[in-house]
């Protein structure tokens, strides 16, 4: 089975460069400019879309896409208006790949079996779900796999070699390399020790590694694309949407170009990176 | 009897840390190898017998276990039927039954080697029991704590303080219990190399659940053998409340297969079981929060909603998996009282017996005014007096003269 992940990571591979990903939330801060934004984010110079699904208690998450989930949300967003927007994505884009991200409990409520088949429908192409370790994958790992989705793992610096194969045993898509021990947002990471981290990853598998947390300029998305074939910028985006709002936390005319130009600033970062020699 | 219960109820969880379909391992990978290492040490420590007795060293002498299990004599002949004992958890150094458990992972911590402990906290207990141990054993200690409840029980926020803690407001989502939760996950995802998570419940990933009830066990264990001391055999029924349901698990866990005791958890009913409350088995459904599946109260998209309970240590959206898992099977009928039962229950027992029973106990004694008349003179009622009502003092002072008004 070949999804629009492996696809896009083969394109880049006869390119030369690595992804760069983009992490926006579901919602924010209401559904139509949201479907804005990410309709604009393939032609700023995002490679893959990984789209938050808000939820009220985010226990990896830092300041900023807390209060991303919570804009979302009281602006009324589900999962199930998520899902409608990426219906409304796919009506333009059938090439750019869409990967979900949040925490398992909305999905549970949803209904795993229907969940799956909604989001593939939707034409969803991975999911992230934070709090689901290999320990709990019969929930909605190994379904989700069977449904033909990718199932994107987290590593971490805490996942040593002992555990790695664990971790990436039913991983696919990609592998997510969390570059801190941290919530997302905070510190960030030293490209030495991420490449070394993404170096010790590759022993351990053929996928395609990404690296997020921590990177916020296109300097860092720089360096972070040297070492790995993708870089991950989040907190950055949700914060210039954040400060395009009005006082009321409303969306502006600016919005959706704010997104979309510390996009392509930072898709430029990552183009500019040298490949990292295999 | 149903064929499918189980033939005992004291063996969960399993190897996965699931009671039936509730507990289990729900956190980000970060967390995952400490939550193994956690589990090996909590596991070799259970086995060795140096352990237990320095445990025992320390509940006696440092605790002042055991509690004394007294006849409420005045409480029995005010209600008119059962024989009611009350289980004296408040009187423990710290004031509550939660120092139990403090005491059991601050000692699995230092045969890790850790020496950073973070904890949240509620009404405060857990936190104070918490910043008590780590003065005691000279380690650092934070501890989170929604703002609003940090405003509602300043004296524990001064005692932890005084104890050499740093208390964390937490400003996040609803301020109260469980965004102190996420914070205190939040802290422990940064800082997971030297730092240990003490939680304050029988809830979060496995093994804490089982832990949590391992030394929250005693309570039920001295309950057995008091009772057979001063009444010659079993109690007929056992009352706690429950918010996480930590001193509940501990008084029922010794007795769930004893088929002849009635059991009965007490959730918070707030303003009512059709308006806010916190009663998770009541109105909640099965979900996944704070690293297991369990009842919780939440939305149809499975977003968490807010509890309310007069009593901020109730005040959580969910309540421990092994409680959802003996509802489920029937073992234990879990109840509610709301905040006015409960504010009547602090009065009566401060009047009939000089004992102001903590706000989260006093849901307890409430419904033991509905349960104890029912129930022949002959019958034995055991209810966990968990914690002592001082820190509420201040508290019911306000609601007192607000209602005066």
């Amino acid at each position: 089975m070949t999804t629009r992940i492996d696809a896009r990571f083969a394109e880049l591979a006869k390119e030369g460069r690595s992804a760069f990903v983009t992490f926006l939330m579901a919602g924010d801060p209401d559904p139509q400019t949201s479907l804005d934004i990410i309709k604009a984010l393939p032609k700023a110079g995002a490679d893959i879309i990984e789209i938050g699904m808000p939820f009220t208690d985010p226990m990896a998450d830092g300041p900023s896409i807390q209060a991303a989930g919570l804009r979302a949300l009281k602006g009324g967003m589900t999962l199930r208006k998520t899902l409608d927007m990426v219906r409304g994505f796919r009506k333009e884009d059938n090439t750019t790949p869409l990967v979900l991200m949040g925490y398992y409990n909305p999905i549970y409520i949803y209904g795993v079996d229907k969940f799956l088949s909604d989001a593939k429908t939707a034409g969803v192409d991975g999911l992230i779900i934070v709090d689901l370790p290999p320990e709990e994958d019969d929930e909605l790992c190994i379904p989700a796999l069977k449904a033909g989705l990718n199932f994107i793992r987290l590593a971490t610096p805490t996942t040593d070699d002992k555990r790695l194969p664990a971790v990436l045993a039913n991983t696919s898509g990609f592998v997510y390399y969390v570059s801190i021990t941290g919530i997302t947002g905070a510190a960030a990471a030293d490209s030495k020790v991420v490449g070394d981290a993404v170096a010790r990853i590759k022993r351990h598998t053929k996928l395609p590694v990404c690296v997020g947390f921590g990177i916020r300029a296109p300097q860092a998305a720089r360096a972070i694309a040297e070492k790995a074939d993708g870089a991950v910028v989040g907190t950055a985006l949700v914060d210039a949407l954040r400060d395009s709002l009005d006082t009321q936390g409303q969306a502006t005319a600016k919005t959706v170009a704010a997104v979309a130009d510390v996009v392509a600033s930072l898709a430029q970062g990552v183009r500019g990176a040298k490949q990292a020699a295999e | 009897m149903n064929q499918r219960l189980p033939n005992s109820f004291r063996t969960g969880p399993d190897e996965r840390g699931h009671f039936g379909n509730f507990g289990g391992r729900f956190v980000a990978e970060t967390l995952m190898p400490l939550i193994l290492d956690l589990e090996k040490a909590y596991s070799v420590a259970k086995a060795d017998p140096s352990f237990q007795t320095e445990m025992n060293g320390h509940l006696k002498d440092y605790v002042g276990r055991p509690s004394p299990l007294y006849f409420a004599e005045r409480l029995t002949e005010h209600l008119g039927g059962a024989k009611i004992y009350l289980k004296r958890e408040e009187l423990n150094h710290t004031g509550s039954h939660k120092v139990n458990n403090v005491l059991g992972q601050i000692m699995v911590a230092r045969r890790m080697g850790k020496k950073r402990i973070i904890a949240e906290t509620g009404a405060g207990q857990h936190g104070v029991a918490t910043a008590t141990l780590c003065a005691r054993f000279g380690l650092e200690c934070v501890v989170y704590m929604g703002a609003v409840d940090v405003a509602r029980q300043a004296p524990n926020v001064f005692r932890m303080e005084m104890l050499g803690a740093k208390v964390v407001p937490v400003q996040a989502g609803t301020r109260t219990l469980k965004d102190a939760m996420n914070e205190a996950l939040r802290d422990w995802v940064t800082n997971v190399h030297n730092t240990f998570y003490c939680i304050g419940t029988v809830a979060g990933p496995h093994p804490y659940p089982m832990m949590v009830r391992d030394f929250q066990s005693v309570i039920g264990e001295e309950t057995r053998k008091q009772m057979q001391e001063a009444e010659g055999r079993l109690p007929d029924s056992l009352v706690a409340c429950i918010g996480g349901g930590s001193n509940a698990m501990g008084l029922f866990h010794p007795f769930l297969d004893d088929p002849s005791v009635e059991i009965f958890g007490v959730e918070a009913a707030g303003h009512g079981l059709t308006q806010l409350h916190a009663a998770s088995i009541a109105g909640g459904r099965p979900g996944v929060l704070h690293g297991n599946r369990t009842y919780l109260l939440m939305d149809d998209d499975g977003q968490i909603q807010d509890a309310h309970s007069i009593s901020a240590g109730l005040d959580y959206p969910g309540i421990g998996p092994e409680h959802s898992w003996l509802h489920e099977t029937g073992r234990v009928t879990y109840l509610s009282a709301t905040d006015d039962a409960a504010l009547a229950a602090f009065m009566l027992l401060s009047r009939l017996e000089g004992i102001p029973p903590a706000l989260e106990s006093a849901h307890a004694i409430a419904k033991v005014t509905e349960l104890a008349p029912k129930r022949p003179k002959d019958h034995l009622m055991v209810v966990n007096l968990s914690g002592r009502g001082d820190k509420d003092i201040p508290q019911i002072t306000e609601i007192l003269k607000g209602r005066k008004q």
